[in-house]
């Protein structure tokens, strides 16, 4: 069982530059935040280090952080432009018994994070589910494609904090 | 059922106009499209089965919609399925009765403001005979639900449906 300052040691000094964080200010668990270019490395080291052990990805969750310049369009609706979109890893190891949390930010103009998908299978829905509702792309995931929204949906990404619903969809009025 | 009580003194032959038999035969036996969406599916499983037994209404799930005479909406109808919907309905044969069952059907429910992925209402789609309110609505709505849906029937005419 490794503490998340052990675990954030053994990953800094694996990774360096790639380890930007360790976050300890949080109501939950710790959470440490990792390169987004790097994270499927760092993930498999995770996995496959015999002191850490995380075999299982609990859930990955994308988050739409509303830190950039937020201004409104003709309509009145909310535009935001900058910022970052995030997503959370947490992960468990049933061996060892401990918990971490990763977070990943990614610019909004154009979200890439390198997918987990061959670290733990869990991730390939939970990626698509990230990808479909904030449209954040995963590389290298072998099928990212919408999951919960129609394929042909082309109105954008739902749980962004600046979506706008249409006004129909193929011919069904959408609002109440 | 109107029928019975013109029945000869002797003999089996009963006397009815062709409008009231076909009626009778009708809503005695509306077979439903086997199909559930959301919570309101369990109380519609719940009615279909043996402690308020919905066969004794004649209603029996099946399994195509060719088969089907009524489709009962039971539950939250998201976009993506409205069109199923639409597809499933467009492919029974007329004389076809659609039940709404529940909030979510009805009018969106609890989704009506903020679900961006929600039909706020199936009769956007497809015409709705029946609207059975609850959320989710108790075996004993649904069943009074299936009674207004058999008295329309039985006021119906051959020559045009009652809309």
């Amino acid at each position: 069982m490794k503490s998340p300052e052990e675990i954030f040691e053994l990953l800094k000094n694996e990774f360096g530059e790639a380890i930007l964080g360790l976050d300890k200010e949080t109501p939950t668990e710790p959470i440490i935040s990792i390169d987004s270019m790097q994270i499927h490395l760092v993930g498999a080291f995770l996995r496959d280090n015999l002191e850490l052990k995380f075999d299982s990805l609990m859930v990955l969750s994308g988050v739409d952080d509303a830190n950039g310049t937020k201004t409104k369009d003709e309509d009145g609706a909310d535009m935001i432009s900058g910022g970052t979109l995030s997503v959370y890893y947490h992960l468990h190891s049933t061996n060892l018994k401990h918990k971490i949390t990763l977070k990943v930010s990614t610019q909004r103009e154009n979200p890439q994070i390198e997918s987990v998908y061959n670290i733990w299978r869990t991730s390939d829905w939970h990626e698509r589910e990230a990808f479909d509702l904030f449209g954040i792309i995963f590389l290298n995931h072998p099928d990212l494609r919408r999951i919960l929204m129609p394929y042909d949906w082309e109105a954008g990404y739902p749980l962004r904090k600046d979506y706008k619903n249409p006004e129909f969809y193929k011919g069904m009025k959408v609002p109440y | 059922m109107g029928l019975l009580d013109k029945e000869f003194s002797d003999g089996n032959i009963v006397i009815a106009k062709v409008d009231d038999l076909m009626n009778w035969a009708r809503l005695s036996s509306i077979w439903q499209l086997g199909f559930g969406l959301a919570c309101c599916a369990i109380e519609m499983m719940a009615t279909s089965a043996s402690h308020y037994d919905f066969d004794r209404f004649g209603v029996i799930p099946r399994n195509t919609p060719r088969q089907a005479d009524a489709i009962i909406i039971s539950g939250t109808v998201t976009l993506k399925m409205a069109t199923r919907i639409k597809r499933l309905y467009e492919q029974m044969p007329d004389p076809k009765y659609i039940i709404s069952m529940g909030s979510c059907a009805n009018c969106g429910g609890p989704y009506w403001e903020h679900g961006y992925h929600v039909l706020k209402g199936i009769d956007r789609v497809i015409p709705v005979d029946v609207y059975v309110p609850g959320c989710p609505p108790r075996p004993e709505a649904l069943l009074e639900g299936l009674l207004k849906l058999q008295e329309k029937i039985r006021n119906e005419s051959l020559r045009k449906k009652i809309t």
